[in-house]
């Protein structure tokens, strides 16, 4: 079964957001919460680049392991998805992910937080595939309708991919190869590094009760 | 002629664009991976990346932030075990010495007369301070530990709605927390300044560890006591602190800053429990007549005698005990 990744290839990304909006208005993402953001690094300096990111769905997810609920679950294809009616809006996951992927609506004046939000790659929550209550705490389901992730099927530049691990990596090496440069996988690394391999958290493990 | 200038000047560039697309495009060198098994698809992160973001969140410039590891690795193993080793710990320690020393008695047994200790304002500070930090303690126990030790036994929906509520209770009980901790602060810094008499005290460790049940003579607070209220005053107080920035998130610092602020409160909090066992221990079954003194507010006299003399002399002096008789009263037969 494939093992489904995200990968930017910032040679390309152009900054045009639409990833970002795209999302946002699939998902019907309410007013502060950015399931995907782009990052510009070195901003007007030589080297500039441009970095669309949300959740990467690691190997070994950092949220999952500090959660104090245990709310996160990964499915057979690798994506990380959590329980919102688990989530108690702790923000621990913040602080552990790497990648700033987990959002909070802020619910209290005082700054309390809500239950988390954060990118499925498109592939909603434990409800019923497609249900109107899976599409009210997650957004849409398109892995279940045979769908890859909005953002990067409408990615202009085909920078940002969605799918696959082992073909996404095969494009980007074949692109880097045919350029003579390549800036790297930004968040590859750190995502799904092979030293992660066989940890209890990896997919389908019990650590995280995959399915 | 004029009309052939931009005609030319395209020309010129079409002729030199080969040029200018290498320029532009960096053409492969001697280093450029020809192969793609040369390619670096796992480019290692030490540190953090940080750019600029469009969108009014300017948190979310953090790229990437590898640190969020080390901060997992404090909170799913440091912070439990070290947690676990300072409060059973602990405990342990004091059970030993219960089973050492046993309870402190009194001296010369109790005198049943009282000196008035603690007013009604003491004690509803201390307690407003120990009711709230003893709930704190435990809502934050269930939020630290309850997934590896109460999820297996009461399943993740129950597990949520305790944590849940657990959390509120935690965010709310810090006010009046805070507020008996700056009640105690008016109440009785001027008895805990440290003195002389507080290193005779902590030579002999206030004769906890003597038999002979001698005491080294203090006013109204011992070493013990002065560490306790200070221990309270400024744990509590850095527990207070940092907590209230956990509640209020990215207000003053980023992503790094909010990672050290809870490894202070957690660190903080772990320790702060492990001194107020061995205060609620000594305070209730350690020692024989200390329990009165927070309790009904008064203690016995020959309690007063035995930990306070120097405190106890001077209540006499104010007239606030009755002095004690030439000739002990024996009961009616």
């Amino acid at each position: 079964m494939a093992r489904m990744k995200f990968l930017c290839d910032a040679e390309r990304c152009i900054e045009c957001n639409a990833c970002v909006t795209a999302c946002k208005n699939e998902h019907e993402v309410p007013w502060g919460i950015n399931r995907r953001r782009v990052v510009t690094i070195r901003d007007g300096e030589p080297g500039e680049r441009s970095i669309s990111m949300a959740c990467m769905h690691c190997t070994d997810p950092p949220c999952a392991a500090v959660c104090p609920v245990d709310c996160f679950y990964q499915t057979a294809e690798g994506v990380v998805l959590h329980n919102k009616d688990l989530c108690i809006g702790c923000g621990y996951c913040f602080y552990a992910c790497p990648f700033g992927a987990p959002q909070f609506p802020q619910t209290t004046n005082f700054g309390g937080r809500g239950k988390m939000d954060k990118c499925t790659f498109c592939a909603g929550g434990p409800e019923a595939d497609g249900s109107p209550e899976e599409f009210q705490k997650y957004g849409r389901n398109r892995l279940a309708e045979g769908k890859l992730p909005l953002c990067a099927e409408m990615c202009s530049t085909r920078a940002l991919m969605a799918g696959d691990g082992d073909v996404l990596a095969d494009i980007y090496k074949e692109r880097v190869v045919r350029r003579g440069y390549g800036s790297g996988a930004h968040g590859w690394a750190t995502a799904y590094a092979s030293r992660n391999r066989g940890d209890a958290l990896a997919p389908g493990r019990v650590g995280t009760g995959g399915s | 002629m004029r009309h052939l200038r931009p005609f030319l000047l395209l020309a010129a560039l079409l002729l030199a664009a080969p040029a200018v697309q290498a320029q532009l495009y960096q053409a492969p060198g001697p280093t450029s991976p020809t192969s793609k098994d040369q390619v670096e698809l796992y480019a290692p992160h030490q540190d953090k990346e940080v750019g600029i973001v469009s969108i009014p969140d300017s948190k979310l410039a953090v790229l990437v932030q590898p640190e969020g590891r080390e901060w997992r690795g404090f909170r799913t193993v440091i912070l439990r075990w070290g947690a676990a080793i300072a409060i059973l710990g602990m405990a342990g320690l004091l059970l030993l010495f219960y089973l050492v020393r046993g309870t402190i008695r009194i001296g010369e047994g109790r005198a049943g007369r009282t000196v008035p200790r603690f007013a009604a304002l003491d004690r509803f500070a201390h307690w407003t301070t120990a009711t709230s930090f003893l709930l704190l303690a435990l809502t934050g126990l269930v939020v630290t530990f309850g997934r590896p030790l109460l999820i297996p036994l009461i399943g993740h929906p129950a597990f949520t709605t305790l944590a849940q509520s657990g959390k509120a209770i935690h965010n709310f009980l810090s006010v009046p927390f805070v507020f008996g901790i700056l009640l105690m602060i008016v109440l009785w810094v001027r008895d805990n300044i440290p003195e002389k008499a507080d290193l005779v005290w902590l030579k002999t460790m206030g004769g906890l560890f003597s038999k002979s049940g001698e005491h080294p003579e203090c006013g109204r607070f011992n070493a013990g006591q002065k560490g306790i209220f200070w221990a309270v005053v400024l744990g509590g107080g850095a527990l207070a602190a940092t907590g209230f920035l956990l509640l209020a998130p990215f207000a003053l610092t980023g992503i790094g800053g909010m990672q050290i602020i809870h490894v202070v409160h957690g660190a903080l909090a772990a320790l702060m429990i492990a001194i107020i066992l061995a205060h609620i221990y000594i305070g209730s079954v350690g020692m024989e007549g200390a329990f009165d003194a927070m309790g009904t507010g008064h203690v016995d006299e020959n309690w007063a005698r035995d930990h306070h003399r120097r405190w106890y002399d001077e209540q006499v002096g104010k007239g606030r005990v009755d002095p004690p008789p030439a000739v002990r009263p024996h009961p009616a037969e």
